[in-house]
């Protein structure tokens, strides 16, 4: 069985930058047509459109808007599939109610913003609770077949029409937001130019705060579980199981804890992103599924087990979605699955994985 | 009713222990069984044959497509139902409906063949991905595709007909029948289950079965021996898209229409659920499973709200007794069965040594 040696590593293995310049010289073409697309992106967003490029694309508004969309759906998609990926790559364990979990913690943070008007401990409280959850699921189930990948994958598929009907009991098939706190409501001005007015004026783009923040703060979390896998003990002990979970035993380390603090640590995400998915969408009944899907789509293009591919492949399936439905309504979820199967031709294991 | 049943125990063989293979090999449950559903229609009523064993059947031969993917390939591949959704799919653009700007008209003879064509072409194209890479991936990628086309047909309107899909698909009238009535509807399921099924248990038994079950057990050694792999597992998807994708068809008839909500992940899974419960050791479970779950699915809506809970709660029993399937029978009730059998076997052959 192949394996996915790559949970915190860029490709080459070694340090990031290390990695991608060594990418660079590998593929120097590649690292060309890169930085051309990085330029022409900076470009599209940066530069007054001449006349002949909006009859092409459209107003820019439209274009940036959704460029901005996507990136942030990605930072959400991301935060949703690192602990799905995350759990693979230490445990083996396809974890396909990634999306209940995911859509428990967006009613507990609906359930807690309701109770006490307050937004930042709904985080807090999801976290808790559904990582909780997740500890149980880790301890009480999946500990007693290990190895049996299989097995694990349909007891999960089991749980997922459990969950799903159980909180569709609970809350019901209504559409629930959370309310987005005072002192993130409301749009804030960007310094990119939209157009320049004949009579001097220059408009800019003004884009809701709180999509920004939520982005922000995924990318912070993806820095720290970043450098927390890489520079910490524990994150080295999970690369170790990453790469030889029998070896990693022997040893001597407490495997049953890290597998069990690993889980829960994944679904704490997952229910943290259904915070953010409600605060930014909505959440109902079939938002699990979508979720879902959407990770599975993630870590199939970035690469099963990495969090640097989970990060890429989030960024693109969300601008994917976003370019989709701005520009091609009826076949926007064609694009996203179109990547899929693009890469699972070009490279089955993935954007970011080293096997 | 008569598919769950374990059969009686073979006492004519336990009385002879000469009886040859050829007669071992069919069991009398077997026989059985066979004339029950075959003379189904002198004892049961319109809804039981339709509405019960005919989507049973049709049920179990989709799930079967699964089984031997499964049981015998080692790919858990959630994208049979999709295949057999695309086959309706097709008959309905191809042939006619109430959408009549989307469909094309086409005579029955036409649209049915080109449909299966086209839903084995999408079920060896999904194969074809699927087997980019081995093992758990499988059910990801089976499953996303499962989900993509499902998002696609209800987003797109001029070819899928959107969220409403399209109605009056029916079953055509030739050779002076009407395969529409109940009659001649259950006899066209039970026929193509039982084709499916004797299929199955033939090419298991023919060199490229075997070469699968090989692979299912080990890829490595028998890439070793000169198989091609890949080419085995995408001829075995294709294979089973050929099973899944006529039962499609009769299911659209059967509900006289295909929509979204047919091919949504619900359906999918519960294909899923319907082949492990009854067992994917062999393919007669698959029937077992399906018939439990339409007889479950009729019925403990009443069950459910006499015990006071809501008709809705449905897929939480589904939920927990596929749960318990898994958790404590992984063979399904095949396997239930097979413990109980041998060990009643075992006792009453100590009884006759003693």
């Amino acid at each position: 069985m192949a394996r996915a040696r790559t949970i915190g590593e860029g490709p080459g293995g070694g340090a990031g930058a290390r990695g991608f310049a060594g990418w660079i010289e590998r593929r120097p073409l590649a690292a060309l047509l890169l930085t051309l697309a990085v330029v022409l992106l900076l470009w599209l967003v940066l530069a007054d459109w001449p006349e002949e490029l909006e009859r092409w694309l459209g107003r820019k508004r439209v274009f940036v808007s959704a460029l901005l969309n996507g990136i942030t759906l990605g930072g959400l998609y991301f935060l949703v599939a690192t602990g799905f990926t995350l759990i693979f790559g230490l445990m083996r364990n396809v974890n396909l109610a990634h999306g209940s979990l995911y859509l428990f913690g967006g009613y507990l943070g609906y359930a807690t913003v309701q109770a006490t008007g307050l937004w930042l401990p709904a985080f807090l409280v999801a976290f808790v609770l559904v990582a909780l959850a997740g500890l149980l699921l880790q301890v009480l189930v999946f500990r007693h077949m290990e190895g049996e990948e299989l097995r694990q994958t349909l007891v999960t598929i089991g749980l997922s029409i459990v969950f799903a009907d159980l909180m569709l009991w609970v809350w019901g098939g209504d559409f629930y937001q959370i309310p987005t706190p005072d002192w993130l409501a409301g749009p804030v001005d960007t310094p990119i130019v939209l157009d320049v007015r004949p009579n001097g004026e220059v408009v800019y783009l003004r884009y809701p705060r709180v999509r920004l923040v939520i982005f922000a703060a995924s990318v912070l979390i993806g820095v720290l579980l970043w450098l927390a896998i890489n520079r910490t003990r524990v994150g080295m002990l999970i690369r170790a199981g990453v790469d030889d979970r029998e070896m990693l035993a022997a040893s001597g380390v407490p495997i049953q804890l890290l597998f069990a603090l690993v889980f829960a640590f994944g679904a704490g995400l997952a229910g943290m992103a259904g915070v953010v998915g409600g605060t930014f969408q909505s959440i109902s009944p079939g938002e699990d599924t979508r979720f879902l899907l959407a990770s599975l789509v993630v870590v199939i293009v970035g690469g099963l087990g990495s969090i640097p591919g989970a990060a890429l492949g989030a960024l693109l399936i969300g601008l994917a979605e976003q370019f989709g439905s701005v520009y091609l309504p009826t076949y926007a979820i064609v694009f996203s699955f179109l990547i899929m199967v693009l890469v699972l031709a070009f490279r089955p294991q993935g954007l970011l994985s080293v096997r | 009713m008569a598919l769950a049943r374990p059969g009686p125990p073979p006492a004519t063989a336990a009385a002879s222990p000469a009886s040859t293979a050829r007669e071992a090999a069919i069991p009398p449950a077997a026989w059985i069984t066979g004339l029950v559903l075959l003379l189904m229609p002198a004892i049961a009523s319109d809804f039981f044959l339709v509405q019960v064993f005919g989507w049973a059947l049709i049920l179990g031969t989709i799930a079967l497509s699964l089984q031997f993917l499964a049981g015998y390939g080692g790919m858990v591949s959630l994208v049979q139902m999709t295949v057999a959704g695309f086959a309706g799919y097709m008959v309905a653009i191809l042939g006619s409906s109430g959408l009549t700007q989307i469909s094309l008209g086409w005579p029955f003879w036409l649209a049915v063949p080109v449909a299966i064509l086209l839903a084995v072409l999408f079920g060896t194209l999904s194969g074809a991905l699927a087997v980019r890479t081995a093992g758990i991936y499988t059910i990801m990628i089976t499953l996303a595709i499962a989900a993509a086309f499902f998002y696609f047909t209800r987003q797109n309107e001029t070819l899928f007909g959107g969220f409403l899909g399209f109605n009056g698909v029916r079953a055509p009238v030739f050779w002076g029948i009407d395969w529409r009535a109940p009659v001649p509807f259950y006899y066209l399921c039970l026929g193509w289950a039982a084709i499916a099924w004797g299929l199955v248990v033939w090419v298991v038994r023919a060199p490229f079965g075997l070469a699968l079950q090989g692979i299912r057990d080990n890829a490595r050694r028998m890439a070793a021996l000169g198989f091609d792999v890949t080419a085995h597992r995408i001829a075995a998807y294709a294979f089973a898209a050929f099973l899944a994708a006529p039962a499609g068809i009769l299911l659209t008839w059967l509900n006289g229409q295909i929509a979204p909500g047919t091919v949504g992940i619900g359906p999918v899974i519960d294909i899923l659920v319907i082949a492990v419960v009854g067992g994917l050791g062999r393919p007669i479970g698959p029937f077992v499973g399906a018939l439990l779950y339409v007889l479950l699915r009729i019925f403990a809506l009443d069950a459910l709200v006499a015990l006071g809970l809501s008709g809705q709660r449905f897929q939480l029993l589904i939920g927990l007794g596929f749960l318990v399937t898994v958790l404590f029978s992984p063979d399904g009730i095949l396997g239930l069965v097979e413990r109980a059998r041998r060990r009643g076997g075992g006792a009453s052959e100590r009884g006759g040594g003693g």
